[in-house]
């Protein structure tokens, strides 16, 4: 006779809790686990495909590494413009979108329109689309027709460069004058690229519960006030949330990304593809650990 | 000089005169309400114009003939508008067909997901089970971890497709399921698919903020985990599912990066075709000029994003409420 395992309520309630997460479980293990290993594997081999699509593995050891980073012609150079353009975007989109959920949670009339629009470039960002609105953006700039009849000559012609040598000679410090410009260039990126964290703002703005404005209000305090003391710090906790989202999603889209899909498919080198790969998921694993780091010191937790 | 005094001497005047103090600031407060909305509609208005402008200008010249697009007194409002544009990319997307197709490969692919990942989210929410919160870290890790580390081996594994040995032990060799709409459902079902850590989190933290007592009387009255879940935890989550099923529909429908890594058929996928509809229209029938060529993309994009914008404003309201209300805050 076998013996009958009895096992205790909460021993069935961990397997049944593991029964639910299994099919995750098995699909993590299978394509992210097995996937991880075979990355880092592949980057120190050359991988040579054969003609009955067999591959053949030749261990090189950094030899991939040592090339992308030192010999290969463009990756570095995107890597970094990449990695700045990141570093721009950061604090830019998550100051307007915090604006904008503070606008649009204000009480006025269409506001669900609006809300709507706002997110309207989330439902749109398929790449291919993305391309044609770029293209039809500078279209509505300057009207079809001098799309189509000659892109080079605009109608109005603003000197911008007297306008930097003006506020340089006010002394401000061309850094700041440079960043300012790019932003005022990526205006459109931005807000374009800010749906979703708009939205994650705007439920946090909500949650703040009334009573505390209502004590504040008490309490004589200013509306700039309430802001900085009490609608702020019960937000923080989600910028957080919305860096990881902004760093995991510009970095999805951008041109590493792209260099490193041609080098797998176009060229089939693929060793050279996931040294690419793990070299530019390592430094967004950094600059995310870095920037969660140094902000969650200052994040105010309410509970 | 004189007239500065003067001045001076008229504003100390108003200031001091009691009689009018209540309307002026009265008066004050009314204009400084008036700034404050002119303001806010002033930035709201500019956001929205700088949004739309790129879908009116599309949708606008996909309506130009081949005249209005070289006639520089052209703006926005063609003067000799035509559907042609249309009719051509109609007929070379294939357009009902392989949009059949993809809405039901995304509904479909919608339904895996929403169920997996309540599963999934609901199993990280209420049971305890040893390794729980390590396993919760790779959820987050699953978001965090750009897809593209992973292309080239997905790209593998489906390549030569062989689970445990199953398929070379009935076939002889492993099977390639490149090409076909396969690999999508497997790690859909598996719950790897297009961003389903994300909806594993929102689910999981939903799950986490509804009161235990719910299940309590369900487990009173007899029901099972299992029972529980599917008729009553489910149906209590529907602002989250709906926040997922319009995040899940509208990604895989504009997703370009797993169709193009597992090879799917322009036919399947019509984000997809539209990527290649002015290299069929240049080709087949003979359109040389880029400009024009351009108009049929519009056409075509125009005709892509509409049932996306329609499914869109139709579940507006209740998506603004279901992210609202559902997880993503935490």
């Amino acid at each position: 006779m076998t013996k009958k395992y009895k096992l205790t309520l909460l021993q069935k309630r961990a397997v049944v809790g593991l029964l639910f997460i299994s099919p995750w479980l098995l699909g993590f293990l299978t394509f992210y686990v097995k996937s991880i290993f075979m990355a880092v594997k592949w980057s120190f081999n050359s991988i040579e495909l054969l003609d009955t699509g067999g591959v053949k593995f030749t261990y090189v050891g950094l030899d991939n590494y040592i090339y992308m980073l030192t010999e290969h012609g463009s990756f570095t150079q995107t890597l970094v413009n990449s990695v700045f353009d990141i570093g721009i975007d950061i604090p830019l989109i998550i100051f307007f979108s915090l604006l904008m959920a503070i606008l649009l949670n204000q009480k006025f009339k269409g506001r669900t329109l609006v809300r709507a629009i706002f997110f309207i470039p989330v439902i749109l960002n398929a790449d291919a689309i993305m391309e044609t609105i770029n293209t039809a953006r500078q279209l509505m700039v300057d009207g079809v027709s001098t799309v189509a009849v000659d892109t080079a000559s605009s109608a109005v012609n603003i000197n911008v460069d007297y306008y930097f040598a003006m506020f340089e000679n006010i002394g401000m410090p061309p850094s700041i004058l440079d960043y300012v410009v790019s932003a005022v260039g990526r205006i459109n990126d931005i807000i374009t690229r800010s749906g979703v964290q708009i939205v994650v703002f705007i439920a946090a703005l909500q949650a703040v519960p009334a009573s505390m404005y209502e004590v504040s209000k008490i309490e004589g305090a200013t509306a700039y006030e309430t802001f900085w003391k009490v609608t702020f710090p019960m937000v923080t906790p989600l910028i957080i949330t919305n860096i990881v989202y902004t760093v995991v999603d510009s970095f999805i889209n951008s041109d590493v990304v792209n260099a490193a899909y041609e080098m797998a498919f176009t060229n089939q080198k693929w060793g050279y593809s996931s040294a690419m790969s793990l070299i530019s998921s390592v430094i967004v694993c950094a600059i995310l650990v870095i920037v969660c780091g140094l902000i969650s010191r200052k994040t105010f937790y309410y509970n | 000089m004189q007239l500065v005094e003067k001045a001076k001497n008229i504003v100390i005047n108003v200031k001091q005169d009691k009689q009018f103090a209540n309307d002026r600031s009265k008066a004050f407060n009314m204009a400084k309400q008036f700034l404050l909305l002119l303001f806010r509609w002033v930035i709201i208005i500019g956001m929205c114009y700088i949004i739309l402008s790129p879908l009116i200008g599309i949708i606008s010249s996909s309506f130009f003939s081949d005249t209005d697009v070289y006639d520089k007194s052209v703006y926005i409002i063609p003067k000799d508008p035509t559907l042609d544009r249309y009719r051509l990319s109609w007929l070379r997307l294939d357009y009902l067909t392989v949009l059949l197709k993809s809405l039901w490969y995304d509904l479909s692919l919608l339904i895996l997901q929403v169920v997996i990942t309540s599963m999934v989210g609901y199993g990280f929410a209420r049971f305890q089970f040893p390794f729980k919160k390590v396993l919760f870290g790779c959820v987050v890790v699953m978001i965090v971890i750009p897809t593209h580390t992973i292309m080239v081996p997905l790209y593998m594994v489906f390549r030569n497709f062989d689970p445990l040995g199953i398929v070379t032990a009935i076939n002889g060799e492993p099977i390639s399921l490149l090409g076909s709409t396969w690999p999508m459902y497997i790690m859909t079902l598996l719950g790897c698919g297009l961003r389903s850590g994300l909806y594993i989190y929102i689910f999981n933290q939903f799950f986490r903020g509804l009161p235990k007592e719910i299940e309590e009387a369900a487990l009173v009255d007899g029901a099972g985990p299992w029972f529980t879940y599917f008729r009553i935890m489910l149906v209590n989550a529907i602002p989250s599912v709906i926040t997922v099923s319009i995040f899940s529909l509208v990604w895989q429908y504009n997703d370009l990066f797993f169709a193009n890594l597992f090879v799917i058929n322009t036919k399947e996928s019509i984000s997809k075709s539209i990527t290649t509809l002015s290299g069929t229209i240049g080709n087949l029938d003979r359109i040389v000029d880029p400009t024009i060529l351009q108009l049929y993309t519009y056409a075509g994009v125009v005709l892509v994003i509409l049932p996306v914008i329609i499914i869109y404003v139709a579940l507006q309201k209740y998506f603004m409420e279901g992210v609202e209300r559902s997880g993503i805050v935490g």
